[in-house]
């Protein structure tokens, strides 16, 4: 009696005494998702499930209570209006920003205090919003440093030209082919990166991705600055990479009709806070968010309609 | 791949034929006396610094990290050369291979500061980091102001003090005495071993960026979130970066070392420094061929012009500014261009269709996209 008197007490004190005690406190266990997983994850653990995950900035709750669950070949959308925190929480999961409050749990394994590469080691990938290319290297270059975890070369080994080198540097080049050629890209590989028209740096920057061999693909505006029918062979692509590879993806995006068209589940998110979870027609026909997202462009549709 | 392998390897044999040709020029100039006994003495202090040169594009170029302390492992490198090569003197008597020791002493110790200083160093970025290397040279200069290093048949004694605390047998010889420096040094530089060392540096320096480390370390420089978040640890390859150009520059201490029956630790001053990163500056960040060039110029420039006597170093940055504004001219860059092209016409003919047809395709995506 006395002792379950004590736990109770000293949970909120422990929460109380700062963020580090907190962090240290923070591995959770996994509870049942109330997100929509499609049905060919569901008995299986879901690839990333987030539980109250949440960061201030000063005084801001940018990002509160975000619980999700991610399946593990589920194509994911986030949307919500500009500022919602859509970004800031793909920070958060690549550990770009460290969590004030919660967990981040990647197939089972607690993110807790992981530095950014390691979190792409063990297995979450993203692209960025503003294109972030190492844009005076070739397009090769790019997919071979997104292959560097996957290929090993010591230093040394590097600088002596060892036949480990010549044997690592074919299978860089055989494997950055493979993954270029996803997209058709092959030819391009010998040209700089920077040189490319926008659509092929948003498409290198996903087989960039790739390359460090991701269980979730997080793509920030994927589609941004691309006409209709580049979106259309953007979306062909994506479920072409989730079937190839059998890996969950989670996307960021302000074009409905590629979010509508091929996420299975979709998180809206408003303030910070998530104001609605389900599958597409679920999103399309929740009152909430027609007023806070949809139907806001909706109205702007009308406006030029008029 | 067949054509971008064979294309930055021709680049990376001609910086070797480049220098190959060097010491191929200087030998026949020697041998026939046309090159004069002042402008002979520059040889070796020139191969140091074409290493320095190398070694500092390899932080400021390749890495992206402005370091103002580069000349604090060039002096790491010669005074433990100078002791290395006193030890093992009494061993070997062959010189070059003394030489070769103890620059290999030098590269190691300047290779092992650097890395102790690279712990807190490259938590820094841009100025701080510049400002925190600019510390540690001036540091290790007065450290090595105060340090007596003396030799006799016990081995090696060492003190922060002065001379005689040293307590020496009567047979004993004094390596470094503090302010006064390195004293009766054996000069067994030599011309060969310096071409020597240039060529091993720049095969370092060019295999190491043609390699999967290399690339790392370029990506980190290009765009670090981007690279930590294909998984590349930034610090680990800035570290890298920073080491082997402190290994470098070591090598090329105790090369610089040698050449000097006596030099002091204040000759390796924030001067110094400056000096190589200006190299590296006028040769093009970067570039490790032109830091190469702009090193053997500048080094050889103040003692070619000496027949000008008081008015020597007015030329001297003279030819700084003019070079610094011609590179930066775009028309003067335009000239330098068509003869490039015109020289490289004849060889290129069957490569350039598809790069033109490449470069075609881009330019037009690139104003569709504009279009829209």
């Amino acid at each position: 009696m006395t002792k379950e008197e004590k736990q109770v007490v000293s949970a909120p004190e422990s929460q109380q005494s700062g963020i580090k005690a907190r962090r240290v406190n923070t591995k959770m266990v996994p509870l049942p998702s109330t997100s929509i997983v499609p049905e060919r994850d569901l008995g299986k653990e879901p690839i990333l499930e987030c539980r109250h995950l949440g960061i201030d900035f000063g005084g801001l709750h940018a990002v509160e209570d975000f619980d999700i669950a991610v399946g593990r070949t589920e194509i994911a959308g986030l949307i919500g209006p500009n500022g919602a925190g859509k970004t800031t929480i793909f920070n958060l999961l690549t550990k770009v920003y460290q969590p004030t409050r919660g967990t981040i749990l990647l197939d089972g394994q607690d993110l807790n205090n992981m530095s950014v590469p390691k979190v792409n080691q063990s297995g979450i990938a993203r692209t960025f919003q503003n294109i972030r290319l190492f844009s005076n290297l070739s397009v090769e270059d790019n997919v071979r440093i997104g292959l560097h975890n996957q290929v090993k070369c010591s230093m040394l080994n590097g600088i002596f030209r060892t036949p480990q080198f010549f044997k690592s540097e074919k299978a860089f080049h055989k494997r950055a082919l493979e993954l270029l050629d996803v997209f058709d890209m092959a030819d391009l590989a010998q040209v700089s990166a920077g040189s490319l028209p926008y659509g092929a740096q948003r498409r290198l920057e996903i087989v960039r991705a790739l390359a460090t061999e991701p269980k979730l693909l997080l793509l920030d505006e994927p589609a941004a600055g691309m006409n209709p029918s580049e979106t259309s062979d953007l979306m062909d692509s994506i479920l072409k990479i989730r079937d190839e590879f059998q890996i969950a993806i989670m996307l960021i995006e302000h074009d409905m009709d590629l979010v509508m068209g091929i996420c299975e589940g979709i998180a809206v998110l408003n303030y910070g806070k998530i104001i609605a979870k389900g599958t597409p027609e679920e999103i399309q026909n929740n009152p909430e968010v027609i007023e806070a997202y949809l139907g806001a462009q909706a109205d702007a549709s009308a406006e030029k309609e008029a | 791949m067949e054509y971008k392998m064979s294309r930055s390897l021709r680049s990376n044999l001609i910086t070797y034929g480049i220098v190959v040709l060097f010491f191929v020029v200087c030998e026949i100039l020697i041998a026939t006396h046309i090159l004069s006994y002042s402008l002979q003495g520059q040889l070796v202090p020139i191969c140091a610094y074409v290493c320095m040169a190398i070694s500092l594009n390899l932080v400021v170029g390749i890495s992206g990290e402005l370091s103002l302390g580069h000349a604090g492992f060039m002096s790491i490198g010669a005074f433990s050369g100078v002791v290395a090569a006193a030890l093992v003197g009494g061993v070997a008597g062959n010189e070059p291979a003394i030489l070769v020791i103890s620059m290999l002493v030098g590269g190691l110790l300047a290779g092992v500061m650097g890395f102790l200083i690279s712990i807190p160093v490259m938590r820094l970025h841009g100025d701080y980091l510049a400002i925190v290397t600019l510390a540690f040279g001036e540091i290790i200069k007065n450290i090595l102001n105060n340090l007596y290093v003396g030799m006799d048949e016990s081995g090696l004694h060492f003190s922060m003090n002065s001379e005689s605390s040293l307590h020496m047998s009567q047979a004993g010889k004094v390596l470094l005495a503090g302010p006064k420096g390195a004293v009766g040094v054996n000069t067994i530089a030599s011309f060969i071993v310096g071409i020597l060392l240039v060529l091993f540096c720049l095969f370092v320096a060019l295999n190491l960026i043609n390699s999967r480390s290399g690339r790392a370390i370029l990506a980190v420089r290009d765009n670090r979130i981007a690279a930590e978040a294909c998984g590349i640890n930034s610090m680990k390859y800035r570290m890298m970066a920073f080491v082997v150009s402190a290994v470098l520059a070591g090598m090329a201490g105790a090369l610089y070392g040698l050449n000097y029956s006596s030099f002091i630790p204040s000759k390796f001053d924030f001067n110094n420094s400056i000096m190589v990163l200006v190299f590296v500056v006028l040769g093009g960040i970067g570039n490790i061929r032109g830091g190469m060039i702009a090193a053997a110029v500048l080094t050889v420039l103040p003692e070619a012009l000496r027949f000008l006597s008081t008015y020597r170093m007015l030329i001297y940055s003279v030819v700084l500014i003019a070079v610094m504004l011609i590179s930066n001219n775009e028309q003067a860059r335009m000239v330098l261009r068509r003869f490039k092209n015109h020289f490289k016409k004849s060889r290129k003919k069957k490569v350039a269709p598809q790069v033109a047809v490449a470069g075609a395709g881009a330019a037009s995506a690139k104003e569709d996209g504009a279009n829209d």
